[in-house]
């Protein structure tokens, strides 16, 4: 059903089934922040159909949730579930890094 | 004086912002640029985190000015306990709102980067951070951390320069703490976007004596101290000490304080020393130098007032052990929190630190006594001229707060007792000089007053004698041109004593050698008076008998003319009768 049957590696096969609790913190409706949470929605559906979970959160608006995930950087995606917390900072124009930092891409394949 | 008259436009006067660090706000007339950052650079171990949490606390605490301190380096909690032991509650302070401490931990190894950003988050935590106090103050400590979480440093740059400029336009005054780099001021030349105020720090160590020092390259806008200025980390933070803020400028008094030893007392004239004064005992190893001072240390406790000992060459307890044998116990002094003892070896470190400890515990303390237990120790850590620079900082300072300073100095045997090694006598207002007058197979202590000045002041020397009920001082023994002390006193002293017996017992001999004389005279005048007399006596009756046979001899010439005359002879037997009946 997804990209993933042709994917060989067994550990990524048998994580099809873990949910994705993804957090995008923004700041403001700025040009990059739009593009930051496009470009997150596209990989989403195209690796994570059906299994994921994006929250925004606003920084402009709730700044003190800044804190709670040691946010400088702007945006920033926090993969909260699977343990263990990654972090990805920029607008994710470069996909395969993006895929690299949610772990959807093991690194050693990624040359 | 600080404002020089022509400076009318005060209005555009650059803000400052007071750091509250003693020094820091001499140095900069003022304190920090008021709504602007300041660099602070240095190497590791420096103080560039102290001097920062200073600015923070001293600012919420005495200018009523909030803070962030943004902490990228240490956790809130590592603050706090090191801040604790300055005494200073950063959890209370943070209930408070005086002071917020945000912790920012970025590890890099967790952070993949996928394109364009920005630091915008950064900034909304600062922002939170400012506005949930209303911070008027802020640190970022160190900033350089970001260097190594973000590995775009095109933007990093960008984004530091867009934050100092943010900073400024909040109005906020801030702190920039940086590691020191290789060539440049800072490892990653944030000096670049710095521009108005870089403090330096150092740490060196000269002669295995590290000093910390403190310099301001930078201040753009202000006049500002350019020396190196010392620095110290002491139990109440931060002291900076400009060496220009000693002058000559203070009032005097003309109370007077008492000695501790009465007789002490009465050669200065019946009261003592004047308070405020300074007051050096030069002498050789053991002449009692400490023994007096404590003396006098225990009589300032005795009238309530505080004083803090600063001993240089022996341990509280040695010197409250050894000062019980002479009757003195300042133990209780120290319990009731009337002397403060500070024991450091003066080659613990060099003498600026040295003096802004003492100008520290001063502060604090707020003595009326000051005591330093050997001034001539510190030639250990300087040279003589340093020595000397730093002492009349010292009491130029300690005379302008109308302190009473007392020192020892040593004087090495063999050397000229009126000289100090440090050459500060000319400094003191008293000198006492303690010898060691060796005679008759012991020593003896010989104290005698060298100057003092506005006092009239004996001139004589007495001999100080250490009782198990404190020290006294008696006169000397002054006879045949020379003085005696100890058991040579007390031998000449009784010598004399059986002199003056003698001589009574032999006037009295003489006396009455006289009055026999007197009376043998007189015995044979009575004598010869009386042998004269019998002489008178035997003369006037010669003379007598002379007068009858004239008398006699005249009536017979008379009587044989009238006879050879009338030719008569019979009336001449009848005067020889006469006669004979007579004899």
């Amino acid at each position: 059903m997804t990209n993933y049957a042709d994917s060989h590696d067994p550990a990524l096969e048998s994580a099809t089934d873990i949910m994705y609790e993804l957090r995008l913190y923004v700041a403001g409706q700025t040009p990059r922040s739009v593009a930051a949470f496009a470009n997150l929605k596209a990989i989403c559906e195209t690796h994570l159909a059906g299994r994921y979970r994006i929250e925004i959160v606003d920084l402009v608006e709730q700044p003190q949730l800044a804190k709670r995930d040691q946010i400088l950087a702007i945006p920033t995606l926090v993969r909260n579930l699977p343990q263990p917390i990654r972090k990805i900072i920029g607008d994710l124009s470069n996909t395969e890094r993006v895929l690299v930092g949610l772990d959807l891409i093991p690194v050693a394949d990624h040359r | 004086m600080r404002h020089s008259p022509h400076l009318s436009a005060r209005r555009h006067v650059l803000q400052k912002a007071p750091t509250g660090i003693h020094g820091i706000d001499e140095i900069t007339n003022g304190g920090l640029p008021r709504g602007r950052p300041t660099l602070v650079c240095g190497s590791a171990g420096c103080g560039k985190t102290l001097l920062a949490m200073e600015f923070l606390i001293h600012g919420a605490l005495e200018y009523a000015e909030p803070g962030v301190f943004i902490a990228f380096e240490e956790t809130a909690d590592e603050l706090t306990r090191n801040v604790a032991s300055l005494g200073y509650d950063l959890e209370l302070m943070g209930e408070q709102n005086q002071l917020v401490v945000e912790t920012i931990h970025v590890d890099r190894s967790e952070i993949e980067e996928t394109g364009e950003y920005d630091l915008e988050g950064l900034f909304i935590r600062i922002g939170f951070a400012i506005d949930s106090i209303g911070a008027q103050r802020i640190v970022l400590d160190t900033i350089e951390a970001l260097f190594s979480s973000f590995a775009n440093e095109a933007i990093l740059r960008a984004e530091l320069r867009r934050l100092f400029r943010w900073l400024k336009e909040r109005g906020v005054t801030a702190i920039v703490t940086a590691e020191r780099g290789n060539q440049a001021l800072t490892r990653h030349g944030l000096e670049e976007y710095v521009a108005d105020c870089v403090i330096l720090l150092d740490h060196r160590v000269d002669d295995e004596i590290s000093t910390r020092r403190l310099r301001m390259v930078k201040y753009r806008g202000s006049t500002h101290g350019t020396n190196e200025y010392p620095f110290f980390i002491g139990e109440h933070g931060i002291t900076v000490l400009p060496l220009t803020s000693a002058s000559l400028e203070y009032e005097v008094g003309d109370e007077r304080i008492s000695t501790g030893v009465a007789q002490l007392d009465e050669m200065l004239g019946g009261p003592g020393i004047i308070r405020g004064s300074s007051m050096l005992i030069s002498g050789t190893a053991g002449s009692g130098k400490t023994s007096l001072i404590a003396t006098f240390v225990d009589a300032a406790c005795r009238r309530g007032e505080r004083c803090l000992f600063m001993s240089f060459e022996e341990s509280v307890s040695q010197i409250c052990r050894n000062m019980r044998s002479i009757g003195i116990d300042l133990v209780p002094w120290i319990d009731q929190g009337l002397l403060r003892f500070s024991t450091q070896r003066p080659t613990a470190y060099g003498l600026e630190l040295h003096l802004m400890s003492i100008i520290e515990q001063v502060h604090t303390f707020q003595p009326r006594v000051v005591v330093l237990d050997p001034i001539t120790n510190f030639s250990a850590v300087g040279t003589t001229s340093d020595v000397k620079a730093m002492l009349v900082r010292l009491f130029d300072l300690l005379k302008s707060q109308d302190v009473t300073l007392c020192c020892t100095s040593l004087t090495e045997a063999g050397g000229d007792a009126e000289h100090t090694d440090v050459g500060v006598s000319s400094l003191m207002d008293t000198w006492i000089l303690l010898r060691n007058i060796e005679t008759h197979g012991e020593r003896n202590r010989g104290l005698y007053i060298l100057k003092s000045r506005g006092i009239a002041h004996s001139n004589q020397v007495r001999e100080m004698i250490m009782t198990s009920e404190g020290i006294k001082l008696v006169d000397v023994y002054l006879g045949t041109g020379m003085i005696l002390t100890g058991s040579a006193r007390l031998l000449a002293e009784a010598q004399a004593a059986a002199e003056l017996a003698q001589a009574e017992a032999r006037s009295e001999r003489r006396a009455r050698d006289v009055e026999r004389r007197r009376r043998v005279i007189a015995a044979q005048i009575a004598a010869l008076e009386a042998e004269l007399a019998a002489d008178e006596a035997l003369w006037q009756e010669e003379a007598r008998q002379e007068a009858i046979e004239r008398r006699i001899s005249q009536t017979l010439r008379h009587s044989l003319r009238q006879e050879r005359h009338s030719g008569m002879h019979g009336e001449i037997p009848s005067s020889q009768v006469r006669l004979d009946s007579d004899d």
